[in-house]
């Protein structure tokens, strides 16, 4: 049963695919609903994603120089740091905190309005809802979700600098040469690849879980957590497939 | 005109409807009546697609709705205008919104000719001045109306109206009768509604038919309904009285 499905999810999320990829010129007409979207997706995750990725910067930075201490002298802190954000960090923190922002938004508001015939209303205005309702999403999703890991590293590094210096007595310019020094850009367009492709997941996952909703309040609720549940696992695992092929 | 041919539909094991007939004329309204929960709701949403049968064919102005490729489907559907049963108005948008969003979408028409026509489609249903509100701050009459104004807007062959006045005070379900009444009369559709609410079958119908046990076990004019011995027309009448 649970086979069967795994592949109903699968043949529904490759219809909706399909049809997003079919009907993206005529999406490019409305693009409004993009914008919005993005503002939605991007500007308003702004302050979460800046909260988080400064505490993840700060914890990275305490436990690399315990971590390293006893071998590595605390000058090359900023490389560890630095990469330790650009590659995993950065996209991965960012994902899973969009993933339960705007990917658990997406299966509410489409499950809310699948279980008030909203989505049989666009259907009988002869509206697309994978049009109307998945594309500007999608696109919206892997537009901002790199933009915000650019956000997200930047404050990373940043707070890691001032932890440093604080906390471990590094100056900023040791740090800050250790990181220039060890940079590659392989690095940073690595992070932001796995961060498209975390876009492309969220969204699909919110709307797909929003579009198969049934019942009623409870059936929004279970959409709701699958949607994040099923984000957050495929992140990861996107995360380690595409870290093997860039980094392997 | 459209004909619904032996259409069957099953949901895991239930059988709601079992071999459904009937045609609609040009010009008249046909209500579907019948007890809540018999598949009216159902078998209106056969007709623009929305649902497939499981056997059997809908066919409007020559086209069968269930065979066709989707994007024929998108283009038929535009001859319809549905009100649901919930209004289904779009939380998100505006009442402006709502009716402006199928212009929007299927007509290349400026922003200022959109909004006279809602203006327009607004008056019709009897609301003005509403157009900024959200759906949230509507009441139940005002969403149908809203509703209706939404369904008149791409000027349909078609209209269908799902339990139009349920969920509203008498009051309110009279002032919606009335407004349908105006409208067929004013616009010339074609119209189906569906309803349990045998008063307002009888202010708004041309024809009235009768589903029961998945099929049409009757259709005629008031006259003929009233006249009927069909124990299930007795019975649905009786238990309205």
């Amino acid at each position: 049963m649970r086979l069967l499905q795994f592949f109903f999810h699968l043949g529904d999320i490759s219809i909706m695919l399909k049809e997003g990829l079919v009907q993206f010129p005529r999406a490019l007409k409305s693009f409004d609903l993009t914008v919005s979207q993005m503002h939605a997706i991007g500007y308003s995750s702004l302050p979460l994603i800046v909260l988080t990725s400064a505490f993840s910067g700060m914890v990275v930075t305490v436990q690399t120089a315990y971590q390293i201490r006893e071998y590595v002298p605390l000058e090359y802190l900023g490389v560890g740091v630095g990469k330790a954000i650009m590659l995993e960090l950065g996209p991965v923190i960012t994902g899973l905190m969009l993933a339960g922002r705007a990917g658990a938004a997406m299966a509410a508001e489409i499950g809310s309005m699948k279980v008030t015939e909203q989505i049989d209303a666009l259907e009988a205005f002869s509206i697309d809802p994978y049009r109307y309702l998945f594309v500007p999403r999608f696109f919206a999703s892997i537009i901002m979700l790199p933009v915000l890991v650019i956000f997200a590293n930047s404050v990373g590094i940043l707070s890691g600098v001032l932890i440093a210096n604080v906390a471990l007595d590094v100056d900023i310019h040791t740090f800050a040469e250790s990181l220039k020094f060890f940079f590659r850009y392989k690095d940073l367009l690595g992070g932001l690849a796995k961060s498209v492709f975390f876009g492309g997941v969220i969204s699909t996952m919110g709307c797909h879980y929003g579009f198969t909703t049934r019942g009623g309040a409870e059936g929004v609720g279970k959409a709701t957590t699958g949607a994040v549940v099923a984000s957050s696992v495929l992140i990861l695992v996107c995360d380690y497939l595409i870290g093997a092929v860039v980094y392997g | 005109m459209i004909e619904v041919r032996g259409v069957r539909k099953s949901f895991n094991n239930n059988q709601v409807l079992r071999g459904v007939s009937f045609e609609v004329m040009e010009g008249e309204t046909l209500v579907i009546i019948g007890k809540s929960g018999c598949g009216k709701t159902v078998l209106l949403k056969h007709l623009i697609g929305l649902i497939e049968p499981d056997e059997g064919d809908i066919v409007v102005d020559g086209i069968v709705v269930n065979r066709v490729k989707r994007e024929e489907l998108l283009e038929l559907r535009k001859r319809f205008g549905m009100l649901f049963q919930s209004a289904a108005l779009f939380d998100s948008l505006s009442v402006e919104e709502n009716i402006a969003l199928p212009l929007k979408e299927h007509s290349s028409m400026s922003k200022e000719t959109i909004a006279r026509k809602v203006k327009e489609k607004l008056a019709l249903v009897g609301l003005e001045k509403i157009e900024h509100l959200k759906p949230s701050e509507l009441s139940g009459g005002m969403k149908k109306r809203v509703g209706l104004a939404r369904a008149l807007v791409l000027e349909p062959s078609y209209l269908l109206f799902d339990e139009p006045t349920t969920g509203v005070d008498p009051i309110m379900a009279d002032r919606i009768n009335d407004l349908i009444i105006d409208l067929q009369n004013r616009l010339k559709v074609t119209a189906i509604a569906v309803t349990h609410d045998l008063r307002s079958a009888y202010k708004i119908g041309t024809r009235l038919a009768l589903l029961s046990e998945g099929r049409i076990g009757f259709i005629g004019t008031l006259a003929d309904i009233k006249n009927s011995k069909d124990p299930a027309v007795v019975e649905f009448i009786r238990g309205y009285g």
